[in-house]
C-alpha cells in the first residue's frame, strides 16, 4: 500500500521518508491508467447522477438544437424532417417583429446595467463606510430579503400596490390631487418598473460579493490616508473602489454577455396585450411562437433562440477583450 | 442609508398589514403602513379554495423531492469532481463547465422532456430542476479548499474506501455547504414556476406559483369554484377577493424568508470560494 501512495521514483532512490505526502496527479504513472480507473470506481458511481442528468438536460437538448435547420415535425421527429438550410434564421432577421424586438431587448437590458449594475457597489460601499456596525448588519438583512421572493411574488406585489383604483400609490397619488396613473397597463411604464423592482429584489444580495472584497482591504491604508487628512469621500475613492474593480469588471463582462437574455419570468409576468409593443423581448417571443400558440413553431422559435445565444457569446467575447485592453482584467 | 433600508422593506410590511386588515379598508385604501381592524379572512379564504391549498401541497411535495434527490447528488458528485487524482477528472469538468456556456435552450428542452413522456407528470416538475452544474462546481470548489488531502491519506491506510472516506468522514465536516445546497435547491424550487408553464396543463398539478400567477395577474379567481357555497357566500368572497390576493403573497413568501438567514451565514463563504476560484 505504501508504494504505490508515494511518489514513484522516489522510493527507488532515496530510503522512504517518514512522512507520507499526498500523491500529486499526474504523479504516480508507475500504476496503469485502468488500474487507477478501476481503484476509483466509487468515485465515478458517485458522479454518475450528475452525469446522466447533464446528459439528459443539458447534452441530449444541444443534439436537439439541429432542428433548427430542419423542417421539424413531430410526426416525422428530429432526424426524419427535412433539411432547410438557413431558412428560418432568413425569415427571422427579416421578419418585421426583428428590429422591435431586438430594440425592445437591447433598450430593456441596457437601462437595467446603466441602473442595476452600480445599485450594489454604491450599497455595499455605503454599508462599508457605516460606523455602526449593528445598524450595517441590519440594513444588509433586510436587503437580503427580496432576493429570495419568486418573481410572482414580487410581480405580484407590484401589481397590487400599483393598481389603479385600490393600489396604496395611486391612493395616494388622488389624496395629494395628482391623477391616478394605471402603471402596469402603460407601456410607457413597463421598463422603468422591471429595473427598479429589480433594482429592490436583487440590489442587497448582490451586494454580498463586493462586500467580501471590501472586507479584504487593509485597515492600515484607511488608517495612513486619515493621517494624510484625506476626506471619507477621497478614502472612498482612492481605496475602496479600486479594490473592487477587478470583480466589477468581471460583473460587467458577464452582464454585458447576457445583452439579449433579459430576465425571462418577470418580463412574461408583467406582459399583457397593452404594453407588448415594449414588453415582447427575444426570450418571450420564442416563448409564444414555439409553445404558446395554435401552431407551434418549433424550428422557428429554436433558429431565434440560436440567434440570440450567438450574439451573445460574441457580446461576451468582446466585452472581455475590451476589458482586458483598458483595464487589464478580463475573465478569459 | 435608513431611506433606503425602509424604501426596501416597505412592500414587505404594507403586504403583511394588507393580509391581515380588514377587507372592506383594504378595498377603500385606508391601509397604508399598519393593519386597519383584523380578520384572517383572507387566510381562512386561501384553505377553502381548492386549488390554491393543491398548489400548496404540490408545492410542498416538488420541493421537498427535488432537495433531497438533487442535494444528494450535488454533493456526491461534488466531492467526486474535486478529487484530482481521479483520471479523467479534468475532461469530467470540462463536460459540466461547457453546459453552463452552451445550452438548447426552450424548444429543444420541451421537446427531451416530451419525447420522455413526462408531459403532464410531476416528473417535469422535479427532474429538470434536480441538478444544478454551477452548484455543482462550487461545491467541488468549496470541498477542495476544506477537505485536507492529508485526511483521505490517513483514512487511506486504515483501509477505507472513498465511499467510507466520503460518508463517515467528508459529510460530517461539510454541513456549511451541505445547507448551501439543500436551501438553494429549496428556494429555487419553491419559487420556480416557468417549467410548470411549459410543461403541465393539468390544474391538479400545479404548484403554488402557477396558481397565484392565474390568481393575481390574470384575475381568474373564481368564487364559483370553491366547494359546496351559497351565494351569499360568494358575495363576500368576491369583497375579500383584495384580501386573499395579499394573503397568498405572505404564504408564498413566508417559507423562503425563514430560510434565508440560516443561509446567509454560509454564503458569502460558499459563493466567494466558488465564483473566484472556480
Amino acid at each position: 500500500m505504501k508504494t504505490t501512495i508515494q511518489v514513484a521514483g522516489e522510493s527507488a532512490t532515496t530510503p522512504a521518508p517518514v512522512i507520507v505526502k499526498a500523491p500529486e496527479p499526474r504523479a504516480n504513472k508507475s500504476v496503469s491508467l485502468g488500474r487507477r480507473m478501476l481503484r476509483a470506481w466509487q468515485l465515478y458511481a458517485m458522479l454518475l447522477i450528475p452525469l446522466v442528468w447533464v446528459a439528459i438536460f443539458c447534452y441530449w437538448p444541444l443534439y436537439g438544437i439541429q432542428i433548427a435547420f430542419r423542417d421539424y415535425t413531430p410526426a416525422h421527429g428530429i432526424t426524419g424532417s427535412d433539411w432547410v438550410g438557413l431558412k428560418y434564421f432568413v425569415r427571422f432577421l427579416s421578419s418585421y417583429q426583428f428590429f422591435e424586438l431586438i430594440k425592445n431587448t437591447v433598450v430593456l437590458h441596457m437601462y437595467e446595467l446603466l441602473v442595476a449594475f452600480p445599485a450594489p457597489i454604491l450599497l455595499a460601499l455605503a454599508l462599508n463606510t457605516l460606523r455602526q456596525k449593528v445598524f450595517s448588519r441590519i440594513v444588509q438583512l433586510v436587503a437580503y430579503a427580496p432576493n429570495f421572493l419568486s418573481a410572482v411574488v414580487v410581480v405580484g406585489i407590484m401589481t397590487m400596490m400599483l393598481s389603479p383604483s385600490t393600489g396604496v400609490v395611486n391612493q395616494f397619488f388622488s389624496a395629494v390631487g395628482l391623477p391616478r396613473i394605471d402603471f402596469m397597463g402603460q407601456s410607457e411604464w413597463f421598463q422603468s418598473l422591471y429595473v427598479f423592482s429589480g433594482v429592490w429584489q436583487s440590489a442587497g444580495f448582490a451586494a454580498i460579493i463586493y462586500l467580501a472584497a471590501l472586507a479584504g482591504v487593509p485597515p492600515e491604508l484607511h488608517e495612513a490616508a486619515k493621517m494624510d487628512g484625506a476626506s471619507q469621500l477621497r478614502r472612498v475613492w482612492h481605496i475602496d473602489l479600486p479594490s473592487i474593480m477587478p470583480i466589477a469588471v468581471i460583473m460587467l463582462i458577464l452582464n454585458i454577455g447576457s445583452i439579449l437574455n433579459v430576465g425571462f419570468e418577470k418580463v412574461l409576468l408583467m406582459q399583457n396585450p397593452l404594453n407588448l409593443d415594449i414588453s415582447q423581448v427575444i426570450n418571450t417571443y420564442v416563448y409564444q411562437v414555439g409553445l404558446n400558440s395554435a401552431v407551434p413553431q418549433y424550428s422557428y422559435a429554436t433558429a431565434i433562440g440560436i440567434f440570440q445565444s450567438v450574439v451573445g457569446v460574441i457580446l461576451l467575447l468582446l466585452a472581455n477583450w475590451m476589458a482586458r485592453r483598458i483595464t487589464k482584467s478580463g475573465l478569459l | 442609508m435608513l431611506l433606503l433600508g425602509l424604501s426596501i422593506i416597505y412592500p414587505l410590511i404594507f403586504v403583511v398589514s394588507a393580509s391581515f386588515s380588514d377587507p372592506l379598508a383594504v378595498n377603500s385604501g385606508q391601509v397604508t403602513l399598519w393593519p386597519v381592524g383584523f380578520s384572517l379572512d383572507g387566510y381562512k379564504a386561501i384553505f377553502e379554495y381548492p386549488l390554491i391549498f393543491r398548489g400548496l401541497i404540490n408545492s410542498v411535495f416538488y420541493g421537498a423531492a427535488v432537495t433531497v434527490f438533487a442535494t444528494f447528488a450535488t454533493i456526491a458528485g461534488g466531492y467526486a469532481i474535486s478529487r484530482t487524482d481521479m483520471p479523467g477528472h479534468r475532461l469530467l469538468m470540462m463536460v459540466f463547465v461547457f453546459t453552463m456556456f452552451f445550452a438548447g435552450g426552450m424548444i429543444p428542452s420541451y421537446l427531451v422532456v416530451k419525447s420522455l413522456g413526462m408531459l403532464n407528470t410531476p416528473w417535469a416538475m422535479i427532474l429538470p430542476g434536480a441538478m444544478s452544474v454551477w452548484q455543482l462546481i462550487i461545491t467541488r470548489t468549496y470541498f477542495q479548499v476544506n477537505v485536507p488531502k492529508e485526511l483521505l491519506e490517513c483514512s487511506r491506510l486504515d483501509g477505507a474506501s472513498d465511499w467510507a472516506f466520503f460518508i463517515r468522514v467528508v459529510v460530517p465536516i461539510s454541513k456549511p455547504i451541505i445547507a448551501v445546497n439543500a436551501l438553494l435547491f429549496a428556494v429555487a424550487s419553491w419559487n420556480s414556476y416557468f417549467n410548470g408553464i411549459i410543461y403541465l396543463t393539468d390544474e391538479n398539478l400545479y404548484s403554488l406559483p402557477m396558481v397565484m400567477r392565474d390568481i393575481l395577474l390574470q384575475n381568474s379567481f373564481d368564487p364559483s369554484k370553491m366547494s359546496g357555497v351559497d351565494p351569499a357566500q360568494i358575495e363576500k368572497l368576491k369583497r375579500i377577493a383584495d384580501q386573499l390576493k395579499y394573503a397568498l403573497i405572505v404564504i408564498a413568501s413566508v417559507p423562503p424568508l425563514l430560510i434565508y438567514p440560516f443561509v446567509q451565514k454560509h454564503f458569502v463563504k460558499g459563493m466567494m470560494i466558488g465564483s473566484l476560484k472556480g
